[in-house]
């Protein structure tokens, strides 16, 4: 489907922008992460494939950015995570490299390879994660979500 | 080309699936056929999340087959003796969810798929480790096997010397990570893990898998060993046994295995010339955008080369692409290119 899109532009946030994020409170980009993936559970990932996530801990970290954002998978849904931060999984890369990875242009593993993608900790917690996100299957989620439909995309 | 000769009959593109958008990115960008796993330990790809439940490969055979192209469903790892109607219980789905084959390597399970569905075509795996042609005949003439795929550990005039003297279809190995090439009789994994390929459908699994940082590099421990160490500016492999680094001698290094990629795209012409009936893509356990890419750069490969074998050249932009999508730092002919022998 990406093909029918212009493909995003490979950029780099200049450092200015990660120094003057990174003194700015994460919380309220880590509140809109966790609501952004609760409204996908349930809708775009069945409820029982997320089950694997529960009870666990991850950092997502968009380096140029300077940004780390912690969420918790609770059985109630996603949360902000309080600290003392100990992520069972944490993950890491440019603003541009994770447009690219949601939009699959790029392969993770690829990215990996080149080192564009960090991760650490529970690496099958990982695994599950990157295959929950290459299983869905965007034409058909969105098929059935109308309100969701952009143009361009799941037309087919 | 002399004018008399018949034009040469193109290989199938048979290209990786771990899921169904990667099935229809490989039929969108021009797979004859798509492999694919179900979700349990039949298959040599059982990693957490990835593979096929019956819905998803009805869905996906289906897809298929309204573009003309094939699904062929791996069940290519050994059956445990506890566990023996998992196998052919897996033969069963794949023949009634309408698979086009089987990819198998067990002897007793490709007999079972013989016997109770003997109109479901059977190739044999790479796992059956067959570099000859008499074991390749041997599995002909007891399981009517139609296609094997070669190990990749044969030169370019060994798979024609096989090839001329079989019956079945020759199916080779295109592009993708090398691994150590005992296929079928790797256990290294086990070493580190207790979990291997063969059996328990991993290498290396994830659950045994850490990435730790160093420095500025990277470290890589399986179980608990340390099994490699990356600078910044290196690029890791997959997390393997073979491809890790050891101090062997008093020198640390790449002992069993570098982490390379096979690609044979510059053997193309002499792939069709002897008459490969298939080339094969490595890597279901990658994603959609990967599965895409290889595709898309294959698929005109071969045309390009249907067209005028003798002018073929791969194009520079075929070979950057596929270098970016490579495991570890070079990529190789592997055992295709022994001038030597």
């Amino acid at each position: 489907m990406t093909d029918d899109l212009r493909r995003a532009p490979r950029f780099t946030l200049p450092a200015p922008v990660a120094w003057v994020v990174a003194r700015l409170p994460a919380g309220p980009p880590a509140f809109l992460l966790a609501r952004a993936l609760d409204a996908g559970v349930g809708r775009i990932v069945p409820r029982d494939a997320v089950a694997p996530l529960q009870g666990k801990r991850f950092a997502l970290t968009v380096r140029d950015l300077g940004l780390t954002m912690h969420v918790d998978s609770t059985v109630a849904g996603f949360r902000v995570s309080r600290p003392p931060f100990a992520p069972d999984l944490a993950i890491g890369a440019t603003l541009a490299d994770f447009i690219a990875l949601a939009r699959r242009e790029e392969d993770p593993d690829t990215l990996f390879f080149a080192r564009r993608l960090a991760i650490e900790g529970d690496t099958e917690l990982g695994l599950v994660l990157k295959n929950l996100l290459d299983g869905i299957d965007w034409p058909t989620v969105l098929r059935r979500l109308p309100s969701m439909r952009v143009p361009g995309i799941g037309a087919r | 080309m002399s004018a008399s000769l018949p034009p040469p009959r193109l290989p199938e593109l048979v290209c990786p699936a771990g899921g169904l958008p990667a099935l229809k990115a490989a039929v969108d960008h021009g797979a004859d056929c798509v492999y694919v796993g179900f979700r349990d330990t039949t298959n040599a790809r059982a990693f957490a999340g990835l593979n096929f439940d019956d819905a998803a490969m009805r869905e996906g055979v289906a897809y298929a087959h309204r573009r003309g192209s094939k699904v062929l469903v791996a069940l290519n790892t050994y059956a445990t003796t506890t566990a023996f109607e998992r196998w052919t219980a897996a033969v069963d789905r794949a023949a009634d969810l309408g698979a086009d084959a089987i990819i198998c390597a067990d002897a007793a399970i490709l007999d079972y798929a013989s016997r109770t569905h003997p109109a479901l075509r059977r190739h044999l795996s790479v796992q059956a480790s067959a570099t000859n042609y008499e074991a390749i005949e041997w599995y002909r003439e007891r399981f009517g096997i139609q296609r094997a795929v070669l190990p990749r550990v044969l030169s370019l005039a060994q798979v024609e010397h096989t090839l001329a003297r079989t019956q079945a279809e020759i199916e080779v190995f295109g592009y993708g990570s090398l691994c150590v090439m005992v296929e079928g009789r790797c256990s290294l994994s086990a070493y580190a893990t207790g979990e291997s390929p063969n059996c328990q459908g991993v290498c290396s699994p994830a659950k045994a898998v850490r990435w730790e940082p160093h420095g500025k590099g990277m470290r890589t421990r399986l179980n608990g060993f340390l099994i490699d160490s990356f600078e910044a500016d290196e690029r890791p492999g997959y997390p393997t046994l073979c491809k890790g680094r050891f101090e062997v001698g008093g020198e640390t290094y790449y002992a069993l295995e570098e982490p390379t990629s096979l690609n044979t795209l510059d053997l193309l012409p002499d792939l069709m010339r002897i008459g490969v009936s298939a080339i094969k893509i490595e890597g279901r356990q990658r994603s959609p955008a990967y599965v895409a890419q290889v595709t898309r750069v294959w698929r005109a490969a071969i045309d390009a080369c249907a067209a005028a074998p003798q002018a073929f050249r791969p194009q520079p932009q075929w070979h950057a692409e596929l270098d970016a999508l490579s495991e570890g730092q070079t990529q190789t002919l592997g055992a295709y290119s022994r001038p030597w022998r």
